[in-house]
């Protein structure tokens, strides 16, 4: 009954969405208050019946009802409760549910903290943009791929969950990477109200700021919490492929990070609004195509099994019609957007531009590396893939000129800006961030390019951010910081970190597989390492061979390491479990191999030393949080009131 | 304002390259084994039911026949069962179900449940006839011909369409083999 | 033209050659880094150039395994019937890498012996990471066809 319930609720969730994507949007036009007052109301039933479907599959889940297609075939007798929880959104229909969910949840918290701050006609626009999108989504569930098929009679026992999906990383980086796809479609809706309403006012850029902030911050944190994932859990230390599921979030997350600072400009300035409303519109359509990347099987031929052409031709036509609406409404009626003021070449604007260009032209670089080998198989000319150093060569080129004129940025004011003021209280940070990056990269016998101008730039940003705060307390001799400052200055202080990361792991990352029997101890990069025995070991639902290794620094021990080979009982899967000892200046990361056929009980071993991992991460997350800072801006939350700078009148005459 | 419309004209162009891309994906999932039309793996496997007899692909030859990998755990062979079952009364070749990486006792209590389909049985426990098959994961069947070649590959559950066109192809090597 | 045109032209122009010039090296780069999925035969039929990145896929010889105990390197062939390529490898071998199995390494020839940097068994879990597991988690699993493992999931296209 309850696969039914669910069922249910997805078509009355469906109902709903779609009288939402009809009736406020009729009411915004004619101006019919009652129509347009209806959105909210019909936001929160949408939600509660996507809570409702949600739950019900949960629910089927933890109760192992194997008469369900979808839980029989990702979870099964053995699987702990908390993994058959996360098996609700471990495959593609429950985590299409999921995405339906957090889509209905960005609604409801559209509808609630910004219902004073929007205007009604705006608000009404913005919901039923949001309503249409659910509509699509849901109808996409229903007719291609139903969380709640019944299987009758149902076997007895399920198979499994993906063993790599057993992890607790994965119960939240779904949701938190989906709430920032989905959070994308905030901005797309805003843009559309934005376009919609006539006459286009900085008004709607400022409503919409606080939004992308959040969405973005969600994304870089369910991109972060990916690649850590992938760095402990496939067992190859690395932390990011390039491979096209993650190219899939990258891209989007590149076009978010241009359209956050687009939005400054039009906000403050009003210059370029046009090209905020593509970047909106570009935004969410980059991850349409992420999903269609993802779902239709295109790329990840790999993965063929997952693949459904239906799916595929679904998503497709799903991103011509709202990608496609969107563009054309941009083109009837971005011309009649209000041009901002003028600006000279040192200006905000002008580095706030660059940043734009290059971020641009690095997503155009990914989504073409991506789909080059479509291109090259269309024209009959071979099988290829793209190598990994073409995104490095092409990322790290974009990002260059990103670094180094980051700081810069705050620095410069709107407008009009005199070069020299803008570069001379930058100039100690500069010659501090040379001399040290280089005496630090020294210190740490790393004496390559990339590792020294990883020093370099990283200290460059995060002096940079550090003398922006000091200026400001020099200024105004009271610190005080808005939101929007103190997210930026965490942000670009966390590129800082992230970027010195990336160059130390990526130039001085070592490795080595060495034979290793019990009782033997070996001097691997300055580590003694001993292995004790190789035991065998059991788990809820595996069985292990299990590493016993002791790591010495001289005769001084520095942890025990127990890398697993793992066998799953359901499907007998063989995974290497690897173990590590994170540190905040390398991580040690053993594996195991195979054993080796010499009689001794030998395995071959490898063992990694990740320098400056951990600052890649952590970085990240100084990111996000920056962001999140930056949305909590109380100047993003101030009540409407009707004659701030709106169109004249207020909601009332409405061109439509 | 031609500029405008530039966004609009890239976005179709990236769809047209999506959309002309679609059917290649198809054709890779199509492009299955290295196998088809290579001589079928010769092993010997023990049966399902009398675990004391054991079974060939080498006793087969001289006729075509039916290979369908199967499992109790595998939900989507539940979903193809009844055309198995089919397949197993109307194309009048042998029909051998392979038990992939199963429990004995698990099997019995799902044919027991479900329905004998095969005409032969076989067990293949640690899944490696499954290796030398190429098997990508079950259901999947395989259809061999009287010289021991195989001709074809199904992956998936079998349904309507697949079940006719399976028929077909065993006519035709019923019929190649009559000659 | 008034001042603000013409410094808006600049800005435009300047954006334009930026784009240009990227879009210039992107393709060079891209040239420069295709990976071709190749089979012995192919090796053999074609000249390939050595500093080339290959995919080489193709059956495990029999008898062809073997580890050199103090440096742990890794030899073994790679056919596919009607010819054979030695490979070299150092690191981990997937875990269901076994003779007679299917098997893609990822690598550069050089005089006629190719040294791979990675090597990904067929019915490999270790494969499947790399892009089904992520595929997977952003995906969902399979939906039509039922695995006994993971490991059943590589694939390749012959």
């Amino acid at each position: 009954m309850i696969a039914e319930f669910g069922q249910i609720s997805l078509i009355l969730a469906l109902i709903l969405a779609a009288l939402l994507a009809t009736v406020p949007l009729w009411g915004a036009y004619r101006n019919n208050q009652a129509m347009m007052n209806l959105a909210p109301s019909l936001v929160v039933g949408h939600f509660v019946f996507l809570l409702a479907a949600f739950v019900s599959l949960a629910t089927l889940f933890v109760r192992h009802d194997f008469t369900v297609v979808n839980v029989a075939i990702n979870s099964n007798l053995l699987l702990p409760w908390y993994y058959r929880l996360v098996a609700t959104w471990g495959s593609h229909e429950g985590s299409l549910l999921m995405w339906m969910l957090i889509l209905g949840s960005w609604m409801l918290a559209v509808a609630l903290l910004s219902r004073r701050v929007l205007p009604n006609y705006f608000m009404a626009r913005v919901l039923a943009v949001m309503g249409m999108i659910s509509v699509g989504f849901l109808l996409f569930t229903i007719l291609t791929s139903n969380p709640f098929d019944r299987i009758l009679p149902g076997p007895a026992d399920g198979q499994d969950l993906n063993p790599l999906l057993q992890d607790w990383a994965m119960i939240i980086h779904p949701p938190m990477l989906y709430m920032g796809y989905v959070g994308m479609s905030v901005a797309f809706a805003f843009a559309i109200a934005g376009l919609l309403s006539g006459r286009m006012q900085r008004d709607w850029v400022r409503w919409s700021r606080p939004w992308t902030l959040g969405a973005w911050a969600f994304l870089s944190a369910g991109i972060m919490l990916g690649s850590w994932w992938a760095y402990y859990e496939l067992g190859w230390g690395g932390w990011w492929f390039w491979d096209p599921v993650e190219n899939a979030s990258f891209i989007p997350w590149l076009i978010a990070t241009a359209l956050i600072h687009a939005q400054a400009v039009t906000e403050k300035r009003g210059a370029f609004p046009a090209w905020t409303i593509l970047l909106s519109i570009a935004a969410f359509s980059t991850v349409l195509l992420g999903t269609f990347i993802v779902r239709s099987g295109v790329l990840t031929s790999v993965h063929a099994f997952a693949v459904d052409p239906e799916r595929g031709v679904f998503i497709l036509s799903y991103m011509v019609l709202v990608t496609g609406a969107a563009l054309a409404l941009y083109a009837v009626r971005a011309p009649r957007v209000m041009t901002g003021q003028g600006f000279g070449y040192v200006s905000r604007e002008s580095t706030l531009l660059v940043n734009n260009v290059f971020m641009t032209v690095a997503a155009g670089m990914v989504i073409l590396g991506t789909l080059y080998p479509l291109l090259i198989d269309l024209m009959g000319w071979g099988q290829i893939s793209v190598g990994p150093p073409y995104f490095s060569v092409m990322f790290i080129l974009m990002m260059i000129p990103i670094v180094a004129l980051m700081p810069l940025g705050p620095f410069t004011r709107w407008g009009q800006d005199d070069i020299k003021r803008v570069v001379s209280p930058l100039t100690v940070s500069f010659i501090a961030a040379i001399v040290a990056g280089t005496a630090i990269a020294a210190l740490l016998g790393a004496l390559n390019v990339r590792a020294i101008s990883g020093w370099i730039g990283g200290l460059w940003l995060i002096l940079g951010a550090l003398t922006f705060l000091w200026h400001q307390k020099k200024a105004a001799r009271r610190l005080r910081l808005t939101g929007g400052q103190t997210g930026m200055i965490l942000a670009h202080a966390g590129v800082g970190v992230f970027v010195i990361g990336v160059a130390m792991v990526e130039s001085m990352t070592y490795e080595r597989t060495v034979r290793f029997a019990p009782g033997d101890t070996r001097e691997v990069a300055g580590y003694n390492w001993h292995l004790e025995e190789i035991a065998s070991v059991k788990g809820k639902n595996w069985i292990a061979e299990e590493g016993r290794f002791v790591v010495y620094r001289g005769d001084r021990e520095i942890t025990r390491l127990n890398p697993q080979q793992r066998l799953y009982h359901r499907g007998q899967q063989v995974m290497t479990q690897v173990a590590l000892r994170p540190g905040f200046t390398r991580d040690l990361y053993i594996a195991m191999g195979e054993p080796l056929s010499d009689g001794t009980g030998a395995w071959s071993i490898r063992i990694q030393i990740h320098p400056f991992v951990r600052w890649i991460w952590f970085g990240a997350f100084m990111v996000t949080l920056g962001a999140l800072t930056a949305a909590s801006d109380k100047r993003y939350w101030k009540p409407y009131r009707a004659t701030d700078e709106s169109p004249a009148g207020s909601e009332g005459a409405q061109p439509a | 304002m031609i500029r405008m419309v530039v966004p609009l004209l890239i976005f179709l162009g990236l769809i047209w390259l999506l959309v002309v891309s679609l059917p290649t994906a198809e054709q890779r999932r199509q492009v299955a084994s290295p196998l088809i039309g290579r001589e079928v793996p010769n092993f010997t496997l023990p049966c399902l039911l009398d675990s004391d007899v054991t079974y060939s692909t080498a006793e087969l030859r001289g006729q075509p026949f039916i290979l369908n990998v199967w499992g109790s755990w595998c939900p989507s062979c539940v979903t193809e069962h009844p055309y198995i079952t089919r397949l197993g009364e109307e194309a009048n070749v042998p029909m051998i179900g392979l038990n992939w990486r199963d429990e004995r006792d698990d099997a019995l209590a799902w044919i027991e449940r479900f329905g004998d389909a095969w005409t032969m049985h076989m067990v293949d426990v640690e899944g490696m006839a499954a290796i030398e098959l190429g098997v990508y994961g079950a259901p999947e069947t395989f259809l061999v011909d009287h010289r021991g070649v195989i001709r074809h590959k199904h992956i998936g559950p079998v349904d309507a369409n697949s079940y006719d066109d399976l028929m077909n192809r065993i006519r035709q090597m019923r019929e190649d083999a009559g000659s | 033209m008034t001042p603000t045109r013409k410094k808006r032209l600049t800005i435009v122009g300047a954006v334009i050659l930026s784009v240009g010039a990227a879009t210039a090296v992107a393709l060079t780069a891209l040239q420069d880094n295709l990976t071709f999925f190749v089979s012995p035969s192919d090796v053999y039929a074609q000249t390939m150039p050595d500093d080339r990145h290959l995919r080489l896929g193709g059956l495990v010889a029999e008898g062809s395994v073997s580890r050199d105990p103090q440096s742990m390197e890794v030899s073994f062939s790679v056919t596919d019937g009607a010819h054979t390529i030695p490979v070299t490898f150092i690191g981990l071998l997937p875990t269901l890498f076994r003779e007679g199995q299917g098997v893609i390494a990822h690598g550069r020839l050089d005089n006629g012996v190719f040294h791979a940097r990675e090597v990904l068994a067929r019915h490999d879990e270790t494969y499947m990471p790399n892009e089904v597991a992520r595929a997977l988690d952003a995906a969902g699993t399979p939906h039509q066809v039922s695995m006994p493992g993971t490991e059943t999931k590589s694939s390749y296209n012959y």
